[in-house]
């Protein structure tokens, strides 16, 4: 695919430069990239789709070492190839449909190989599910004659030419539905933030007190939506060190009407005892339940708990990442420029200070990132509805694949 | 200058005056220092049995009942920020006195104990009734009391009299004002009486009792109180647009604004001493800051102001200094909100200036309260610092990784101490906005050679888990164990607490007070909300700039939080290491000796 890979390289050194930051956004482009290298992808006359998820995974691996800590990134490749994978063994489970169709009515299974009878979507649906869920009694009876069809149809399409016709269409089904699928992902993500929104009314009431840090558009619109349908609640606002996000938030809130009051971040603990509810946005979701938020949300957290604050996390769906977190709080944060803490020019003087062996006297930490474990998470809203945390692990399976978590790609060769 | 007193005219023209400058507190801005004046008046002249005039009896309780003397002065400490007490206890003294061998004055007691109660049921801005008696009757009265106080006196009595008359104390400042006492001074000193109130069983219990609770402080949310103490102020404050509903009760000024209209009438400002004025130009521009710093600035000017004073004419020296005292601590009041240490080092100059024997010539007793000014920073915050950095050495170990909020004065000589002993360590400076204080401390640490990383308050759960001891400093430890320093401590001690790291808090004992507290809401001090606004070295941040008059957008600016005791592992004090259970014993036990030092 060399039409694609300007594009590509053109996207790993915007990750690579954090030019794009956020996980809409970088999930969208994401998403958009993919799409356009499945269509730019020339489909092969076997495995299709094995070669297509293997084209994916190796423009996937490149975008992921770019910016291992965006991790949006590497959930829209997982769903991307879990979209393939769903796509091929619905439009097999067609065949496989059609094949035991004729089979009860006749022997002569290549004569009927060229029919593709339209099946009802529920069925499609079934089979794809069956193909991709864990393996239980019902679905290991149900997969055995589906696995000997699939193996047949697939030695007897590699016998006879006159398959080759209907592979080519079958390829080019593939490749229309695994876009038309990435297209509805897209979709997905941008429509998120409405369907999270609508959920507004049930957890927002009459003169709440709402505790806010930093700013999150899903929170924005989150609060809106409860404007609108005339909730008067008030919100505090904590400023978010060292972006003072909070600022913006709190701006948009007040051209709402909202009552906000600003407030500093060490103010949260004296401030949350009056507080009803905080509502806080984040950068991902982890498969055990613990979240990935912007700093100091640790500490709005505990703070929280503290006060028995229910803390509720709102996110869409393609923040939620498959991988369970080891040591997240090194491992998936990242350290920006001591800058925005300490003014260079003040402290010129003391950056010359250094130990004996030549250390630096003067260290400065600023991270980006907190990790909030699930025991503080009361509840998760995505655009699927509310959850609380120890169930997130189920909602992975309905996106990803088990065998998709190391995006690698495989050495050999489709071709 | 309070319209509401009674006209004086047994004071004669001084205190008048000097009432009208000075401005107490908002809601004590009712009863201005006048009470004070003639409390301390009254409580100096019992000692001396002498005739001194009779006016500070009716000036007492603005709107108790004028024939009550003894009680005025506690009352009138109770008004005065701060002052509560020298002259409430030695008034208190005389009360004892008058309360077990005078049954008189007993009753008069007893009048003005029930008055107080009705008094006090009527909490509004309306002006207390007083008893109409000549004043001729007053002054006799008083004559009486202080007799009989003067021989009680003679024969010996110990303190522990003067602590139950100063159980009535809450009683009359009760009377005084509708229960806004502004200072927890207040606080201690009724704690204080409460105490030693137990142990002398003639008083009446019951009224005793309810006296006991600590004075409520000044509440800002009586808007005719606050009308009325602006009309006395020095200081011109406009209150700030877009207050916090939720901080009513507190002043919230627009800041910035008085700072040149102080400094060009630095020279008009006639009964204002200088280096009192000084000093409050400082506090408002923030050049001054810290518990201690403000303590030891606030004590050194008053020691000066002592220096420069002579008595007027026809004056009781304590008296007068007492009124004059009170009014330089309204004037610091009008340009930063007191701190804890400041008002139980005002307690303490106060009783000092009671308890000076009457035979001293001026020039004496001068001397005398200034050695005593010298004594009290010199023990209570010099030696006492020595005495926790020695107890605090023994809890840093080699290898440790130390984290310290903010700038504490005490931390950082722990730290520097540490690090001449040659222990191998490092420190972790946490900081946050919009006061920053970190920064200082951490030029202050690198230039001596000590290893430090510096973060801001979100960053402290990823930087937890390097740390193996929190060192944090506090402006006040209250009865109940909490902790209450600068805001975001409790963030600091919660998330060590969270992560098994041990807190320990240093604090002298001098800033140990009786009043409690739950959470940070109920008693707190609100900065200048616009600082908020300005984010340093981000100009593009002005989001907000255009909205500050938008009635939605509201500014917080909290100068103080309060931390759970349970988040503290060991308070370092002068008289030890304690756990936070202990304060209250602490508070109970020292405070009489450092009353009567």
């Amino acid at each position: 695919m060399p039409d694609v890979q300007p594009l590509v390289r053109e996207f790993v050194l915007k990750l690579k430069r954090r030019k794009v930051e956020g996980s809409h956004a970088v999930a969208r482009q994401t998403a958009e990239l993919l799409r356009s290298v499945v269509s730019q992808h020339r489909m092969g006359s076997t495995n299709q789709a094995a070669a297509l998820a293997d084209a994916i995974r190796g423009v996937g691996e490149q975008l992921i070492a770019a910016n291992p800590i965006e991790l949006a990134v590497g959930n829209i490749v997982r769903r991307v190839l879990h979209i393939i994978k769903e796509e091929d063994i619905s439009s097999t489970a067609v065949g496989i449909e059609g094949l035991s169709v004729t089979a009860e009515s006749d022997d002569e299974y290549d004569s009927e190989n060229d029919d593709h009878p339209t099946l009802s979507a529920a069925v499609l649906a079934a089979h794809a599910r069956n193909a991709l869920r864990a393996p239980s009694l019902q679905t290991l009876l149900e997969d055995i004659p589906v696995s000997t069809a699939l193996s047949r149809s697939a030695s007897s399409a590699g016998d006879s030419d006159g398959k080759s016709g209907d592979k080519s269409s079958k390829s080019r089904k593939l490749k229309h539905d695994v876009i038309a699928a990435i297209g509805d992902l897209i979709d997905e993500i941008d429509t998120c933030y409405d369907q999270i929104s609508e959920q507004a009314v049930e957890h927002i009431h009459q003169n709440e007190v709402i505790l806010t840090l930093g700013r999150s558009r899903t929170v924005k619109e989150f609060l809106y939506a409860a404007k609108e349908k005339k909730r008067s609640f008030r919100v505090f606002v904590a400023e978010g060190a060292p972006r003072y996000q909070g600022h913006v938030l709190a701006k948009e809130l007040v051209e709402k009407g909202v009552q906000t009051t600003v407030i500093t971040d060490s103010a949260v603990f004296a401030m949350i005892s009056r507080v009803n509810m905080v509502i806080v946005g984040a950068h991902a979701i982890m498969a055990n339940g613990g979240v990935i938020a912007p700093v100091g949300m640790n500490m709005v957290a505990l703070a929280a708990q503290r006060h028995a604050v229910p803390f509720v996390v709102v996110a869409g769906s393609h923040k939620l990442c498959p991988l369970y977190p080891h040591n997240p709080e090194v491992l998936l944060n990242e350290l920006k420029s001591p800058s925005d803490l300490l003014d260079f020019g003040e402290f010129s003087n003391c950056m010359n200070f250094s130990t004996q062996d030549g250390t630096p006297l003067l260290n400065v930490v600023n991270p980006t990132f907190d990790y909030v474990p699930p025991k503080l998470v009361s509840l998760f809203i995505t655009d699927t509805g509310g959850h609380s945390p120890s169930y997130m692990y189920r909602l992975i399976a309905e996106y990803y694949s088990a065998d998709d978590l190391v995006v690698k790609r495989s050495t050999t060769n489709y071709s | 200058m309070d319209l509401r007193r009674p006209p004086r005219s047994s004071s004669g023209g001084v205190e008048p005056k000097i009432r009208q400058v000075g401005f107490v507190t908002p809601d004590v801005s009712s009863e201005p220092p006048a009470p004070a004046v003639p409390a301390a008046a009254a409580a100096a002249a019992q000692p001396a049995a002498s005739s001194a005039g009779s006016p500070p009896a009716s000036d007492l309780s603005p709107g108790s009942l004028s024939p009550v003397m003894i009680p005025p002065p506690r009352h009138a400490d109770h008004l005065a920020p701060g002052s509560p007490s020298p002259a409430a206890s030695a008034s208190e003294l005389g009360d004892d006195e008058s309360w077990s061998r005078a049954p008189s004055a007993a009753e008069l007691e007893a009048n003005k104990g029930d008055l107080a109660e009705i008094r006090n049921d009527n909490v509004s801005a309306s002006i207390p009734q007083k008893q109409k008696t000549s004043k001729a009757e007053r002054r006799a009265i008083q004559e009486a009391q202080r007799a009989a106080k003067a021989a009680a006196k003679e024969t010996g009595l110990s303190g522990k009299s003067a602590g139950t008359v100063s159980g009535a104390n809450p009683a009359m400042s009760k009377q005084a004002k509708s229960s806004k006492a502004s200072q927890k001074k207040d606080v201690p000193q009724a704690a204080s009486t409460a105490a030693s109130e137990k142990k002398v069983t003639e008083r009446p219990p019951e009224r005793d009792r309810k006296k006991d609770a600590p004075h409520p402080r000044m509440q800002f949310d009586d808007v005719h109180r606050v009308e009325k103490a602006k009309k006395r102020a020095i200081v011109n404050q406009s209150e700030a647009r877009n207050r916090v509903e939720l901080f009513r009760h507190l002043p919230q000024y627009v800041h910035g604004t008085q700072l040149p209209g102080l400094e060009s009438k630095f020279f008009q400002l006639e009964p204002m001493h200088p280096s009192v004025y000084k000093v409050g130009l400082q506090y408002l521009s923030g050049e001054v800051s810290g518990g201690n710093g403000r303590c030891i600035a606030m004590l050194l000017a008053f020691k000066e102001a002592i220096k420069d004073y002579s008595t007027p004419p026809k004056k009781n020296l304590s008296r007068d200094l007492t009124a004059k005292i009170s009014s330089y601590v309204s004037f610091l009041i009008e340009c930063r909100p007191l701190s804890i240490s400041m008002g139980n080092a005002i307690r303490f100059l106060k009783n000092r200036i009671a308890k000076l024997p009457l035979t001293l010539s001026e020039s004496e007793a001068k001397s005398s309260l200034q050695s005593d000014i010298d004594r009290f920073i010199n023990e209570k915050i010099v030696v006492a610092d020595k005495v926790i950095v020695s107890h605090a050495i023994t809890k840093v170990r080699d290898n440790d990784v130390l984290l310290t909020y903010g700038s504490s004065s005490v931390v950082e000589m722990i730290l520097d101490h540490a690090h001449e002993l040659g222990r191998k360590f490092r420190v972790i400076v946490v900081d946050s906005r919009p006061k920053l204080e970190g920064q200082g401390l951490l030029r202050r640490l690198v230039e001596k050679g000590i290893n430090c990383t510096y973060t801001h308050i979100n960053a402290i759960s990823y930087i937890m888990h390097e740390v193996t001891r929190v060192f944090l400093g506090a402006s006040s430890i209250l009865s109940n164990g909490t902790v209450y320093s600068r805001v975001g401590t409790a963030s600091v001690a919660m998330v060590a607490h969270a992560f098994g790291i041990p807190v320990l808090v240093c604090c002298e004992a001098y800033k140990f007070h009786e009043r409690v507290q739950l959470d940070s809401i109920c008693a707190n001090e609100l900065g200048d909300p616009d600082i908020i606004l300005k984010v340093p070295g981000k100009a593009d941040l002005g989001h907000l700039k255009n909205m500050a008059d938008n009635e939605n957008l509201q500014l917080l600016n909290l100068t103080y939080d309060a931390t759970p005791s349970d988040y503290v592992s060991m308070i370092i004090t002068d008289y030890g290491m304690l756990p936070p259970t202990s304060v209250p014993v602490i508070v109970r036990e020292y405070r009489k000796e450092q009353l009567w030092i």
